[in-house]
């Protein structure tokens, strides 16, 4: 494995070997681990927004699951992983040609599922930009066509074989194609669909914090094997990615209550939580390619850029209502530039810019803005689309009672008080309607 | 002496504060009730279970005023708690007979002035 570039997706270009039972075991494990993901992002955002709205953003979590997973399946996966130079051809459409044989040394099968929960958390994360006020299905009609004409891509640019593996850009387990990628398009949408009606003129504020928590919390845990998976072994190689995504979060969150400290603040729980998955961000394209101390430098530098760009984003008029942007996008911007300096050919087996390769750094720069150029301009077209079709956003009015009952017709702490059963259709029409009558039944809409 | 007791939405109980902060405004206490006032009932669903949620979330203030701040204060709840729409809720001005600030004793429409006010 000494000579990747791009871990996640190099076994392409591997000869086929044979299958490893501890390689499979491993990354059985890391796919649920990953998959675990979108549930954790479900709760770390439904925490930071009102709680009229905590369904209504779970819900652009967990719907990515669906949608998106299924998508991937079809249609995603091929175009991500066949073959192609822009972008992969339809061989695998349906699974077509997937099955249990060694793709490296894990069932092919197995590769495309791993694969697969990274498609739905990174489509999943740019919901954080258009909640409390996008409208549920023009939302799942962007994930769903975002993900396929931008995650695949790009996906496969970096480790379908693309133009991004062929000039060597370092990208681990995602920081472009993950990260940098969803951030972009979280960008986009939040100035496409216009800031939330409150916003600039009231406090808007966390609903339940310990939910953040918990959501970092989980996270974390599923990061090990969205970094530690990404070797695509149980081996060395995966043992660093693991310990670097241990070390560079502790490292963030270290440094982040520091600035608050210095700053005179006194450290939040929810900048806590936030400078967890900063961290995490930041690793995620070093994981496979720095050393330990390497990945807490990196954890350390990547603090101090989402610390004072959230501060800011706050005060501005973008409505980047839980700061993907600041948290993955300059997360991931240092992830991928400081993968390039901090490199190491004894842990990795690419050399970074301590290393002298100083032409890493640029081949680093090109990947991102090659990616948030594509990202941006594609997920401007796919809203504009979709805005042609159904408005996405939803009124002042219905932005003021909340989108849990509106979309979901749920509330998130429904309190039965004066909550009247409507019996179901068989009963009524065996009693005496005049002595039961059906309470007439008008929707919000 | 009076005192208002008001029904709003919850939405709008950013705007109404602030404008009653604007008009020095400052002693009230606030309190989440649920009531019905005529609005289109919704349902909810949970598991099959079909329900009309008859009892909307609404907040209520209580403003304790002397007689010069009741008008302007009544105002300021009216236009910024207004929608046009069924639900937007009621003010009622009832009568005080008495009125005591814990912390001074002081009686009546000195109990109801603001400490700032008084002292100036």
């Amino acid at each position: 494995m000494n000579t990747v570039v791009s871990a996640a997706g190099s076994l392409a270009a591997l000869p086929t070997a044979k299958l490893s039972g501890a390689d499979t075991a491993w990354m059985l494990v890391a796919c649920a681990m990953v998959l675990l993901m979108t549930p954790a992002l479900a709760f770390f955002y439904g925490g930071l927004v009102r709680s009229k709205n905590v369904l209504n953003t779970m819900m652009m979590s967990l719907s990515s699951l669906g949608v998106v997973a299924i998508a991937w399946v079809v249609v995603g996966y091929s175009l991500a992983f066949g073959e192609g130079s822009l972008i992969g051809d339809l061989s695998y459409f349906m699974l077509d040609g997937v099955g249990l044989e060694a793709h490296g040394t894990i069932p092919h099968l197995l590769f495309m599922a791993f694969q697969g929960t990274f498609a739905v958390i990174t489509a999943a994360l740019i919901s954080g930009a258009i909640v409390e006020r996008m409208r549920f299905g023009p939302y799942l009609a962007f994930i769903t066509l975002w993900s396929l004409l931008v995650y695949s891509p790009v996906c496969h640019w970096v480790w379908g074989g693309g133009w991004l593996a062929e000039i060597g850009a370092l990208d681990f387990a995602g920081g472009t194609v993950v990260h940098i990628n969803a951030a972009v398009a979280a960008l986009v949408a939040a100035l496409v669909v216009g800031p939330r009606k409150d916003y600039g003129r009231q406090a808007v504020l966390p609903h339940n914090v310990p939910f953040v928590v918990l959501g970092a919390g989980l996270l974390w845990f599923g990061w090990f094997g969205f970094n530690g998976g990404s070797a695509l072994a149980a081996d060395g190689l995966a043992s660093l990615a693991f310990v670097n995504t241990m070390l560079a979060p502790a490292a963030t969150l270290t440094a982040w209550v520091l600035l608050d400290l210095f700053r005179g603040e006194r450290p939040s729980a929810v900048g806590g939580a936030t400078a967890i998955v900063v961290g995490l961000v930041a690793v995620t394209p070093a994981a496979g390619f720095v050393g330990p101390i390497g990945a807490v430098v990196l954890g350390v530098v990547a603090a101090a850029p989402s610390y004072y760009a959230i501060r800011w984003r706050a005060r501005s008029r973008l409505d980047d209502s839980l700061d993907v942007v600041a948290a993955h996008g300059l997360g991931g911007l240092v992830g991928a530039m400081m993968t390039g300096v901090l490199a190491q050919a004894v842990w990795g087996g690419t050399p970074g810019l301590f290393d002298g390769n100083v032409s890493q750094i640029a081949i680093q720069l090109l990947a991102v803005l090659g990616t948030a150029a594509y990202s941006a301009a594609a997920s401007f077209a796919i809203l504009k689309v979709i805005a042609l079709v159904a408005p996405l956003r939803v009124g002042e009015k219905m932005e003021g009672i909340g989108m849990d009952r509106l979309e979901h017709a749920q509330q998130a702490y429904a309190n039965d008080d004066g909550a009247i059963l409507i019996p179901p259709r068989k009963t009524v029409r065996r009693r005496d309607t005049a002595t039961f009558p059906v309470p007439e039944l008008r929707g919000e809409r | 002496m009076k005192l208002i007791v008001a029904i709003i939405r919850p939405e709008k109980l950013s705007e109404v504060l602030e404008s009653l902060f604007n008009i020095e405004v400052h002693g009230l206490s606030i309190s989440r009730v649920q009531g019905h006032g005529g609005e289109t009932e919704h349902v909810e669903t949970y598991r099959g279970t079909s329900v009309q949620m008859s009892l909307q979330e609404k907040v209520r203030l209580e403003i304790g005023l002397s007689e010069s701040f009741v008008e302007p204060t009544v105002a300021a709840i009216l236009d910024a708690a207004q929608t046009g729409e069924v639900g937007d809720g009621k003010v009622f001005v009832l009568p005080v007979q008495k009125v005591y600030r814990i912390r001074t004793r002081e009686e009546d429409v000195t109990a109801v002035t603001p400490v700032a006010l008084a002292t100036l």
